[in-house]
């Protein structure tokens, strides 16, 4: 792994008394797709949320490419914020704008772009992330989920950032859509040369997408590693996700990336993760 | 293609005609033993209109073998963060990371190429090529082929190239042209505004029926009628709004009482403050401004909660599950203004009087049973009905036009803001128009 461009020390995150990260360590390298996955209530979202700044965690450190976010001062947050882009779930779009709009609002902070560039620019990164033509000059409240969630794409890759945070890529989708739209990563990911890191369920978009995945479990990063690694560790969450129903069926057919089942071992990657 | 530059020092001052006439990048043959001051030569020699590659190779001898020469290292990663681009004959070199900030420059420089001739763009020296700037050569090459000319890219790495065939445009010159605005458009707009008013006060009627219908339906069917909506409406239209309607026209009556007697003891006839704060208040104010109070408060949470149960898909929700939204949304809401309002007015009148009786007391000197007294004598119980009379009318012209609103809100939240704010204009618009008619009406027949 080249340098870290995210690199997470001892995150702890609290609602109340609810503790949802304790001590989480995790880093994540120049041009990797990792993808995060957990069981509901594990703050999967609110990890991603915690990274890119919307959520301020109770202890620990943050750096983004080498600026470490959470005592960087607004310029140095500013220049990180643009070279970031995020995909909330639903899209996120304005809906008072049309698509093209809302692609266009990053964009407007750039100077010495013309009018005219901004919309041809605009129309660009909406073409690529896989929409046709028209939906630039749609609102969102006229367009199906699996567009919003392209739109939002769209959106997120308006200033050719470095990371592209995903949050539930292919919820929703159906499942054309969504083996569509892990291409569409894959794809993005060989042009514009992004860090992925992703929030996913589908275990589809785990083997097709993600170089390394991260579970999280008992309120840190329980391992990170290949989708074999994840299937040779000992917990019974893990053992559950990795070899389930729906993990044979995402693991025949996708056949190389198969978890391992063979010879268990025990957890080891956290601790040889930490500092 | 390109070509070799011996490392003595001797050649340098030929180095520019070298270069054109190899028209292409140049490949330095730079020995181990070149030093930095040889790298910053090459440089400063070849100015601008020659791009260096990073990765030079290394001769020794016969033998060729792909080495970075350590020495051009400094000059190379001076360029590292900004693009260069410089022009020459044949025309463009851009050096350095091409990034969106760069994209008016390069912009610039790409439209000075003309279309109908054949121009090279070397990208040897690119390091970083993001999308706005890829995006800007392929469509300047689609622009030159269209032109009968030719813009060649030489240089580009494989990653480079993958991006500017990635973004080149499928059909060149699509652009898309805005529909030119007719003239007189302004009489267009005009007329549907018109047009639009006039359709909005037919659903406005359409709303009217659809309550009457479905409020008969339900007094018919009791056990369909939504009771528990209605209190929790009735606390939340009338009772919440009681202490700032009695605020409101317990100041109202010390205005008038402060204003009214200052003007008629000019005339000796203080006492009269009685009758003017009475019939006042009573006929008008009390309820007008109870009205608009309400309009505001009212006719906006209506449509706010309405306008975001709709943009939230509830209502398609209930419509699917067999739950008339009118029934379920209007009849509760609206019938609630209509108990509460008049009760509203009346605690508005109380207050104002109490207020126009304190004022008369302490400014006047009239005691509180005089003022009770005057009262009783002087109006008539008359004035009173008229002014309550026309409270249900108005909270029937508030709960429809904040409802309507509320159904008027489409999947966006800035046509959730635009209807509250209209929603409340139009409410206290109509409240007003409609108060007029009625003075117009009682003042025909006489009361």
């Amino acid at each position: 792994m080249s340098e870290p461009v995210i690199k997470l020390r001892g995150i702890r995150n609290a609602f109340g008394p609810q503790v949802v990260h304790d001590g989480l360590d995790l880093d994540v390298g120049r041009g990797e797709v990792l993808g995060v996955v957990g069981g509901s209530g594990t703050g999967k979202s609110v990890l991603l949320r915690t990274i890119v700044g919307l959520n301020r965690p109770k202890a620990g450190e943050i750096e983004v490419l080498g600026v470490p976010v959470l005592t960087a001062s607004e310029e140095a947050l500013t220049r990180v914020q643009r070279a970031w882009g995020v995909m909330f779930q639903d899209g996120a779009l304005f809906s008072a704008l049309t698509v093209r709009e809302n692609v266009e609002v990053p964009l407007k902070s750039v100077p010495g772009i013309s009018d005219g560039l901004r919309r041809e620019l605009a129309d660009l990164k909406i073409a690529m992330s896989g929409l046709p033509g028209f939906a630039g000059d749609k609102y969102p409240s006229e367009l199906s989920g699996g567009m919003r969630k392209r739109a939002g794409l769209a959106r997120a890759l308006a200033l050719d950032p470095e990371i592209l945070f995903l949050d539930e890529p292919t919820a929703g989708l159906d499942p054309i859509g969504a083996a569509e739209f892990d291409n569409l990563i894959s794809e993005l990911r060989e042009t514009l040369n992004l860090t992925v890191f992703l929030v996913t369920h589908d275990l589809d978009t785990l083997h097709t997408c993600c170089t390394a995945i991260a579970a999280l479990a008992e309120k840190r990063v329980l391992a990170k590693g290949t989708m074999a690694e994840m299937g040779r560790i000992d917990h019974p969450w893990m053992q559950e996700y990795f070899h389930g129903p729906r993990a044979r069926a995402a693991v025949e057919t996708n056949p190389g990336a198969a978890p391992d089942k063979g010879n268990r071992t025990p957890i080891d990657l956290p601790q040889s993760m930490g500092n | 293609m390109g070509g070799f530059l011996p490392s003595n020092a001797a050649s340098f001052c030929k180095i520019e005609e070298i270069y054109r006439a190899m028209l292409g990048p140049l490949w330095v043959a730079a020995p181990q033993a070149a030093p930095d001051a040889v790298a910053k030569r090459v440089f400063r020699a070849l100015g601008k209109g020659a791009s260096l590659i990073a990765q030079s190779r290394c001769i020794r001898g016969d033998d060729v073998s792909d080495q970075s020469a350590p020495g051009l290292a400094l000059p190379h990663s001076s360029v590292d963060n900004m693009l260069d681009i410089s022009a020459w004959d044949e025309g463009l070199v851009l050096r350095g990371s091409a990034r969106l900030a760069d994209c008016a420059r390069l912009e610039r420089a790409l439209a000075d190429l003309t279309a109908n001739e054949t121009h090279r763009l070397d990208l040897a020296g690119v390091t970083r090529l993001e999308t706005a700037p890829a995006y800007l050569i392929a469509r300047q090459r689609a622009r030159i082929a269209a032109g009968g000319g030719r813009l060649e890219l030489s240089g580009a790495g494989p990653e480079i190239t993958r991006m500017i065939e990635r973004v080149t445009p499928d059909n060149t010159g699509k652009d898309i042209a805005e529909a030119p605005r007719p003239p007189l458009a302004w009489l267009e707009d005009i007329g549907r505004a018109v047009a639009g008013s006039g359709r909005d006060m037919a659903e406005l009627l359409g709303y009217l029926g659809l309550f009457l219908t479905r409020l008969t339906q339900s007094l018919l069917r009791p056990s369909e009628f939504r009771l528990t909506a209605l209190v929790y409406h009735c606390h939340q239209v009338g009772l919440k709004a009681a202490p700032i309607v009695a605020l409101m026209a317990f100041l109202i009556g010390i205005v008038l009482a402060f204003q009214g007697s200052s003007q008629l003891r000019q005339f000796g006839a203080e006492v009269f403050v009685v009758d003017l704060i009475a019939i006042s208040i009573l006929r008008e104010l009390g309820i007008l401004l109870t009205a608009i109070i309400v309009a505001g408060r009212t006719a906006s949470a209506f449509t706010a909660a309405i306008g975001s149960m709709k943009m939230r898909e509830e209502v398609d929700a209930m419509q699917t599950l067999g739950i008339d939204p009118a029934a379920a949304l209007f009849v509760p809401r609206i019938l609630a203004l209509i108990i509460t309002l008049p009760i509203l007015g009346l605690v508005a009148n109380l207050a104002g009087l109490f207020g126009g009786g304190l004022m008369s007391w302490i400014e006047l000197g009239i005691s509180p049973q005089m003022f009770l007294t005057r009262l009783l004598e002087g109006t008539d119980i008359s004035h009173a009905m008229v002014g309550l009379v026309k409270a249900p009318v108005f909270a029937l012209i508030i709960g429809l036009i904040g409802c309507r609103a509320g159904m008027a809100v489409k999947g966006n939240a800035e046509s959730l803001g635009q209807n509250t704010s209209s929603a409340v204009v139009a409410a206290i618009f109509a409240v007003i128009v409609t108060d007029a008619i009625f003075s117009i009406f009682f003042a025909q027949i006489g009361i």
